[in-house]
C-alpha cells in the first residue's frame, strides 16, 4: 500500500518522451495536410452538389423585390456575367480549378471578391470569437473546480443544474434576455452592431468597441461553459479521489492549495480538449449572436449569404469554416499531447 | 405446502430495490409522454386562435386572460406558443428518426461489409463533422429552397454523425466478440450475423441516441426559423416568435421573449429528462440500482 501510495502522479512523472527528429514533424505536418486537404475537397464538393439542388433563382435571391422589374435581356446579361448558362459539370470545374488558385469568387451581395468579404467580415468577428472563447474556458473551468471542491454541497448542485439548463437553452434567445436587461433596461450597453452608430467605424476608439463586444461575447461564452464545467467537474472528481490526493491530504495539504497543485493541472486537459473542440459549436453559434446582436462579423454575413442566395460567399464561408475547425481540432490534440506527458507528441495514439 | 414467493430467499433485497429505480424512470416518462402529447394536441387545437389578430389588444403585458400576454397584433402569445411547440416537436420527431435510422443503417454498413466500407463511412462522418452544424444546416436549408421543406430535411439529414460515431465503435466491438467468429465459421451469412448480433446489439444505443438526437433537433429547427430560412414571417414557429420578439425588444416587452422560450427551454429540457430515463431502463445495470 505504501509503495502505491508513492507511486508518483502522472503530473510529475518525467515519461520518457520519443525522440523526435525533424522527419517526424515533417511526417506529422504532411499526414494532417493531406487529411485536411481530404476534407475540403469533400466539403467543396457537397458543397456544390448542394447549391446546385436549391431552387432558389440565383438571379432573383440578388435582385430580390425588383425581380419584375429585371427585363429578359437584363436577367440574360447576368446569367452571362455568372456563368449560369454553362452545364453544371463545366462550372464545377471552373470554380474548382479558380478555388485551387485561391479565388472564391465574387460575393453577389457585397459585388466584391468573396476572399476580401470573407476577409473584413473575420476581423471583426475574430475579436468576438476569441472573447468568447477565453471567457467560456475561463468560467466553465472554474465552475467546474468549484463544484468539484464543494462536492455534493447546495453550490456543486446549483452549477451542475445551471450548467445543465444553459446546454439546452438556445443561444439566441440567452442574448434577448441579456438584451433586454443590460441593454434596454439597464441601458448599461448599447443594443447593435460593433461600433457606435453613425460613426465611421474606422474611428471607434478601442473602449467603445469592447462596450459593443461585452453583450455578444458573454452570450456566444455561454454556448461552451456547459460542457466545459461538466467535464472538468468529472475529471477533477476523479483526481481528487486518487491516491495522490490522499497521500497530498495526509500531508496536510488542504483547501485551495490542494486544488492548485494537485488537481488543476490533471483538470485542465479535458477542458483544453474541449476548448479546442468547441471552435466548431463556436462558429455556429457566432451565427446567431452576431444576428441577435446586429454584429457586423463572418456569422452575420453567412445569414445574409444564405438569406439573398450568395453562392459564392456561402461555399466560401464552408470552406473557411472547415480549416478553422480542422485547425482548432489539431491544436487542440497537439495540447493535449504536451499537457499530458502520457500521451507522445508525436505520432499515433495507441488503440484502446 | 408453502407459498411460492418471487423473493428468493437468499436475497429478500433484490425485489425491495429491484422495482425502484425502473418505476420511478417508468413514471417520469409516462408523466413526460402525457406533457408533450398534451402540448401537441393543445397546439393543433389553438392553431386558429393562434392566427387570429385582436388590434385593440395590442402588446398587452401577461395577464389572466392572456397568461402569455400578446404580441405587436394582438395575437395570444400563449397559443402561439403552444403551436409553435407542437411545430418544435413535430419536425423534432422526425428529424430524430431519420437521423437515427442514417445513423444506424451507416453503422451496420461499416461493421458488416468490411473494412473499405468502414473507412468510407468513418469519413464521411468527418466530413460532416468537418463543417460547424449550423453552417451545414443553412446550406442544406438553402439547397432545398427554405421553407418548411428546407428545415426539415436540414434538420433530419445533418443530426446523425455524432451517434453513427458512436454505434459504429459498438458496432465494431460486437463483431470482434468469439460468437461473431463462432457464427461466421459456422457459416452464417452477412445478412444473418448483421441482423442476429450486430442489430440486436446497437438496438438500445441507438433507442437512446434517438431521444437524444431530439433537443439538439428542436433547437436547431428554432435557430433556423429564427435566422429566417424556415417558414413565413407570420406563422407561428417559436424561432420565429423569438424574432418578432427581438424586433420589439426597444418597447420594453420583456414578455415577447421571455415566456415563449422558456417554454422551448421546459420542452427541450423534458425530453432530455425523458432521454435521461430511458438510457436508465435500457441499461441492464439499472435494474441493480
Amino acid at each position: 500500500m505504501d509503495v502505491e501510495l508513492l507511486t508518483p502522479t502522472p503530473e510529475t512523472t518525467e515519461a520518457p518522451r520519443p525522440p523526435s527528429p525533424s522527419r517526424d514533424v515533417a511526417g506529422f505536418v504532411v499526414r494532417r495536410l493531406l487529411h485536411l486537404l481530404g476534407l475540403l475537397a469533400g466539403v467543396a464538393l457537397v458543397g456544390f452538389v448542394l447549391m446546385e439542388l436549391s431552387p432558389v433563382d440565383p438571379i432573383d435571391a440578388y435582385v430580390g423585390g425588383d425581380a419584375v422589374r429585371l427585363g429578359e435581356q437584363q436577367r440574360e446579361a447576368i446569367a452571362e456575367r455568372w456563368g449560369l448558362n454553362d452545364p453544371p459539370a463545366e462550372r464545377l470545374a471552373h470554380w474548382a480549378s479558380n478555388l485551387v488558385r485561391g479565388d472564391l469568387g465574387t460575393s453577389t451581395i457585397f459585388n466584391a471578391p468573396v476572399t476580401q468579404v470573407m476577409g473584413q467580415r473575420f476581423t471583426a468577428s475574430l475579436a468576438l470569437l476569441a472573447t468568447a472563447w477565453v471567457l467560456s474556458g475561463v468560467i466553465g473551468f472554474a465552475l467546474g473546480l468549484v463544484a468539484a471542491a464543494n462536492h455534493g454541497r447546495h453550490l456543486d448542485r446549483a452549477i451542475r443544474w445551471t450548467a445543465y439548463t444553459l446546454a439546452s437553452a438556445p443561444t439566441f434567445w440567452v442574448g434577448l434576455l441579456l438584451l433586454t436587461v443590460f441593454a434596454v433596461q439597464l441601458g448599461w450597453v448599447p443594443t447593435s452592431g460593433a461600433t457606435p452608430i453613425g460613426m465611421d467605424p474606422a474611428q471607434a476608439t478601442l473602449f467603445q468597441r469592447l462596450h459593443h463586444l461585452i453583450l455578444p461575447a458573454l452570450t456566444l461564452s455561454i454556448v461552451g461553459i456547459a460542457p466545459v464545467t461538466l467535464h472538468t467537474r468529472t475529471r477533477a472528481l476523479e483526481v481528487l479521489g486518487s491516491e495522490a490526493v490522499l497521500f497530498a491530504r495526509a500531508q496536510g495539504d488542504s483547501g485551495w492549495g490542494l486544488i492548485r497543485h494537485r488537481v488543476m493541472r490533471n483538470a485542465a486537459v479535458p477542458a483544453l480538449m474541449l476548448q479546442f473542440a468547441s471552435i466548431s459549436e463556436l462558429l455556429g453559434g457566432s451565427v446567431l449572436a452576431e444576428q441577435v446582436f446586429n454584429y457586423p462579423g463572418l456569422g452575420q454575413a453567412t445569414v445574409r449569404a444564405g438569406v439573398q442566395g450568395d453562392v459564392p460567399l456561402l461555399l466560401g464561408i464552408a470552406l473557411f469554416a472547415t480549416v478553422l475547425v480542422f485547425v482548432g481540432n489539431q491544436v487542440g490534440d497537439i495540447a493535449q499531447r504536451m499537457v499530458d506527458p502520457r500521451v507522445p507528441v508525436l505520432g499515433r495514439r495507441g488503440r484502446r | 405446502m408453502t407459498v411460492p414467493t418471487l423473493v428468493s430467499p437468499g436475497h429478500p433485497d433484490v425485489t425491495l430495490h429491484l422495482p425502484d429505480r425502473r418505476r420511478r424512470a417508468l413514471w417520469t416518462v409516462s408523466i413526460l409522454l402525457i406533457v408533450l402529447a398534451a402540448v401537441v394536441v393543445a397546439g393543433t387545437l389553438l392553431a386558429d386562435v393562434a392566427a387570429k389578430p385582436d388590434l385593440l389588444n395590442r402588446r398587452q403585458a401577461p395577464s389572466l386572460s392572456h397568461p402569455f400576454g400578446t404580441d405587436w397584433l394582438g395575437r395570444d402569445l400563449l397559443a402561439r406558443t403552444l403551436v409553435g411547440l407542437r411545430l418544435s416537436l413535430v419536425v423534432g420527431t422526425l428529424a430524430a428518426a431519420v437521423s437515427a435510422v442514417i445513423a444506424l443503417l451507416l453503422s451496420i454498413v461499416a461493421a458488416s461489409l468490411g473494412r473499405w466500407a468502414d473507412t468510407a463511412v468513418g469519413w464521411l462522418v468527418d466530413l460532416f463533422l468537418a463543417v460547424p452544424h449550423l453552417v451545414l444546416l443553412i446550406l442544406v436549408a438553402f439547397a432545398f429552397g427554405g421553407g418548411l421543406t428546407g428545415v426539415v430535411v436540414a434538420v433530419a439529414v445533418t443530426h446523425w454523425p455524432s451517434l453513427a460515431r458512436l454505434l459504429r465503435a459498438e458496432g465494431r466491438r460486437v463483431m470482434e466478440a468469439d460468437y461473431v467468429h463462432l457464427s461466421r465459421n459456422l457459416g452464417k451469412s452477412r445478412w444473418w450475423i448483421g441482423r442476429k448480433h450486430l442489430l440486436r446489439h446497437l438496438l438500445p444505443q441507438f433507442t437512446v441516441g434517438l431521444v437524444l438526437l431530439f433537443p439538439h433537433a428542436i433547437l436547431h429547427e428554432a435557430a433556423l426559423s429564427f435566422l429566417g430560412f424556415g417558414l413565413p414571417p407570420d406563422s407561428p414557429a417559436v424561432g420565429i416568435i423569438l424574432a418578432d420578439a427581438m424586433r420589439e425588444l426597444s418597447s420594453g416587452a420583456w414578455w415577447l421573449a421571455l415566456l415563449p422560450g422558456l417554454a422551448l427551454l421546459a420542452v427541450v429540457k423534458a425530453v432530455d429528462v425523458l432521454g435521461d430515463q430511458v438510457r436508465a431502463l435500457t441499461d441492464p445495470r439499472s435494474v441493480h440500482e
